[in-house]
């Protein structure tokens, strides 16, 4: 076990990467490390931990904007911006489940990772909606990008480069976010029976309706079963997301206007809520045990990946995002992840090997290789930030 | 005015070899050398700054981006990107010793997917032009700039662009999946694609709003939506700029979202009014626009809890609009804000500075008092959703005591936009004009942090140098 350190405060953190700065030691950045088992594992003897940055700082409701310090749960985030009709826009998924952790999910951490829910598709991902960040790069340097308003330009992005960059480039010490009013009401139109291609056709019309879409999963018979509500047999969802009256008349207007894919039932509030819910945090494939991987392609491409995937190895699958992200399960090994390598590119998309054993995890590139310039401009930008490549070294490409 | 630094001789001394280069890699018309040619070339939307580039190059295709930055990067030669030239902030602004890559020719439509909503279009179709060629479907691209009859989609892209809908569908930055882009030595690169998320560092995201400084964005696949089945706005005036702005807080607090929420100041509904007669109540101190979208009964729905939501806070006048004429014409001032107060004054300024919606009735004071304290008037058009301010301050171009008091008076505004929690620019960019500002909002440390992520993609400097960062310091990074 690794000699963790949690700074209460940011000059904590300063000192703490000054020190290994100066002394050129790695450190593993975590929240709290509820996903640890992400990505390829961190060579690193002492961790250093969010787990006391705590506590919201802002948060003015009426400016739809939030800031919390990056060891903030992901839990007490959400209760306070519920308590005044809010939600968190891209709906970050629970995946404590699926990395069997113990620990909750930090702000910090699903900022660092850019993990986002069903609302994705039509709303954004967590990186949409990052107004602001306060970091600690690998010198030691506070920084900050962004700010607390909901329009900013001035400068480089950094917000948009740390979401998404698993500590590598810097501690994340505080976040700011858009949050937006959560919907009165949610339906979910259920279509029975269709195949993989033809469920992505219903749910491309769905999306391309005027009707604001707000989720588009497809579970095949396999998978469905693990959702509760849904009953036996293929479905294809749709959800909407509103006020009331608008609910009841969009879910009408899209029973008629998808009515050529069969006769939808609709889920009422409660349903939708538990339904998406474990379409948001993978619940399907979430208590399987071997690897899991998560491909984003364009919606169409889906359901080709996910039959690929079946055929090569017998994957258990599901499709959210309109058929755009492929959730998939299967046995731990290096053939099998070729074969999702395989499916992903030959589909013109992208990869992540999202939970396996940390042996085929280090063995493996775990995102997609980048062509060799981009390739160099990474290694810049990481020097640019960690000059002697001590935060998370490894955890996205090997050797970085 | 903002200085410049002097042009490098070398490359000067050396135009000759440097165009004649580069028309082996174009076809003639590629290629405007000849100075009453370049003239149109020497300012954009901030034309107060005025500089004839070396050499202008239009290519047609990525590949001749690519040759003409290679050839470039081995010359040395500082290369300024430009896309139609409306840039607010000085971004197109050429220098003397710099090539314009003007990147309109590349104008085609390459693909539309409605299926799986994206369309992939080259950096110099015009804004406008993306959703000209998807309406017909039913859809449309979302972010709206008030440009956008002219500005091109890769000057968005630099600039993240926004609009007048962005508190409903987001900036540039949100619409967008990937891009081809060329570096500076000249490496054609995709960068996401059609698909949503790709693993690795968020370029896409970086590359957005990066105002030329990372590389050529030739190539853009941008997301497509379907348009809602109606829009429809409401108008409301009020006694102060106060109680409008507790107004909007209001809203916000109901859980309505309007897709616009602009706010007027009483110098702007004159000179609007003045300029579209849109029918704008000239007793009012502050007015906003609000519009709702969805179908007739959704509208009536929203509108008539807006209503009664601006009734509670003393209103002059409500009026929501019964059809889709009357909606444009209340559109027609704010869309027309710009050419009204051009009609009232010779020159105007047109600042962009974010602040959290709390604060607006104490910034609109103290902008009035400032706009005393300098004897220049001011019009305030506000996304009052998102924060984001434009001043306009009207000066007299021809009076060099007047120009370099109407620039004073917008650092002024902006460096009180930064104090009370906002930023110096929401959309326009930092460009030329807002380059000295920058350590109002960073440190020298943020800066420094930020020169290091250019120099990573651009070590020799050469992409739209002079800006966004200011010069002092620059031999540091």
């Amino acid at each position: 076990m690794s000699d963790t350190l949690a700074p209460a405060d940011e000059a904590g953190v300063v000192a703490v990467i000054q020190a290994a700065h100066a002394a050129g030691e790695p450190l593993a950045i975590a929240g709290r490390g509820s996903k640890a088992g992400l990505l390829r594992p961190v060579q690193a003897a002492r961790s250093l931990s969010a787990a006391n940055l705590s506590g919201i700082t802002l948060y003015s409701p009426s400016e739809l904007i939030i800031a919390a310090r990056a060891g903030t749960t992901l839990a007490e985030l959400e209760a306070a911006v519920a308590a005044k009709g809010q939600h968190i826009i891209a709906e970050p998924p629970d995946f404590t489940a699926l990395f069997g952790s113990v620990q909750p999910q930090t702000i910090g951490g699903i900022v660092a990772a850019n993990l986002s829910g069903p609302r994705r598709v039509a709303w954004g991902a967590m990186r949409d909606h990052v107004m602001g960040i306060r970091a600690v790069n690998g010198t030691g340097e506070a920084i900050h990008s962004g700010g607390r308003v909901l329009k900013n330009v001035t400068g480089l992005d950094l917000c948009k480069l740390f979401t998404g960059s698993h500590g590598t480039l810097g501690m994340l010490t505080e976040v700011t976010l858009k949050v937006s009013p959560a919907a009165e009401q949610r339906a979910t139109l259920v279509l029975r029976g269709l195949d993989p291609a033809r469920a992505i056709v219903a749910l491309s019309a769905a999306l391309g309706s005027p009707y604001a879409v707000s989720g588009a999963a497809y579970l095949p018979a396999s998978q469905a079963g693990f959702i509760p509500g849904i009953g036996p047999g293929a479905v294809a969802l749709v959800r909407i997301e509103d006020f009331a009256p608008s609910v009841a008349y969009r879910t009408d207007r899209l029973r008629v206007d998808l009515a050529e894919y069969g006769s939808a039932e609709v889920l009422d509030d409660p349903t939708s809520r538990i339904v998406w819910a474990a379409i948001r945090d993978a619940a399907p494939l979430a208590g399987m045990s071997g690897a899991i991987w998560r491909v984003s392609v364009r919606p169409s491409r889906g359901p080709g990946v996910a039959v690929a995937v079946e055929r090569a190895f017998g994957a258990a699958w599901f499709l959210d995002w309109g058929g755009g992200l492929v959730w998939i399960a299967g046995p731990a090994t290096a053939a099998a992840h070729d074969a999702v390598v395989l499916a992903a590119s030959a589909a013109g998309g992208t990869f992540t090997l999202f939970r396996a054993p940390e042996t085929l995890r280090a063995a493996v590139a775990v995102v997609p290789p980048e062509p060799a310039p981009l390739a160099r401009i990474t290694r810049q930008v990481k020097a640019a930030f960690d000059p002697k490549g001590i935060l998370n070294p490894g955890r996205i490409y090997a050797g970085l | 005015m903002l200085p410049q630094p002097a042009p490098s001789t070398r490359t000067l001394d050396r135009r000759d070899i440097i165009v004649a280069g580069l028309r082996d890699l174009l076809p003639d018309d590629g290629v405007i050398a000849d100075t009453l040619r370049l003239k149109p070339y020497e300012t954009d939307g901030l034309a107060a700054y005025r500089q004839v580039p070396l050499v202008v190059v239009l290519p047609e295709t990525t590949e001749q981006v690519a040759a003409i930055m290679a050839f470039c990067h081995a010359e040395g030669v500082r290369v300024v990107p430009r896309g139609a030239g409306t840039s607010l902030s000085g971004g197109a602004l050429p220098m003397a010793d710099s090539v314009v890559l003007g990147l309109m020719r590349m104008n085609r439509i390459l693909d539309i997917d409605y299926a799986d909503r994206c369309a992939v279009v080259q950096a110099g179709v015009t804004n406008i032009g993306i959703t000209q060629a998807v309406a017909g479907q039913g859809f449309f691209y979302a972010p709206d700039p008030s440009s956008q009859l002219a500005c091109m989609i890769g000057g968005n892209v630099n600039m993240n662009s926004g609009g007048a809908h962005c508190l409903r569908y987001g900036v540039t930055a949100n619409n967008l999946l990937g891009l081809k882009i060329v570096t500076v030595d000249g490496e054609i690169l995709d960068i996401g694609g059609a698909h949503l998320d790709a693993a690795g560092y968020d370029w896409l995201g970086l590359l957005t709003g990066s105002e030329g400084q990372l590389a050529i964005v030739t190539e853009v696949t941008v997301r497509i939506l379907r348009s809602p089945e109606g829009a429809r706005a409401m108008l409301a005036a009020f006694r102060s700029n106060e109680v409008a702005g507790a107004c909007v807080d209001s809203i916000i607090a109901s859980g309505i979202i309007p897709v616009a929420l602009e706010f007027m100041d009483r110098p702007a509904i004159h000179a609007c009014e003045a300029f579209a007669n849109a029918g704008y109540p000239l007793d009012a101190e502050a007015m906003l626009i609000i519009e709702v979208e969805g179908s007739v009964a959704e509208q009536d729905f929203l509108l008539d809890q807006l209503k009664s939501i601006c009734a509670r806070h003393d209103p002059i006048s409500l009026k929501v609009s019964q059809s889709a004429e009357e909606s444009l014409a209340i559109w027609k001032g704010r869309k027309g804000a710009f050419g009204a107060v051009g009609r009232i004054s010779p020159d105007y300024m047109c600042m962009d500075g974010t602040i959290p919606t709390s604060q607006l009735p104490h910034v609109l004071r103290r902008i009035g008092e400032m706009s005393a304290s300098y004897g220049l008037q001011v019009a305030n058009i506000f996304h009052a959703g998102d924060g984001n301010l434009h001043p306009l301050i009207m000066f007299d171009a021809n009076d060099p005591a007047s120009f370099a008091k109407a620039e004073k008076f917008g650092a002024e505004i902006l460096t009180l936009c930064v104090e009370v929690g906002g930023c110096l620019t929401g959309e326009h960019g930092v460009g030329v004009e807002k380059r000295d500002l920058m350590h109002v909002q960073f440190s020298e440390i943020e800066l420094d942090q930020q020169r290091r992520v250019k120099s990573a993609f651009d070590p020799g400097w050469l992409l739209n140098a002079n800006k966004v960062f200011p010069l002092k310091g620059l031999a540091a990074a």
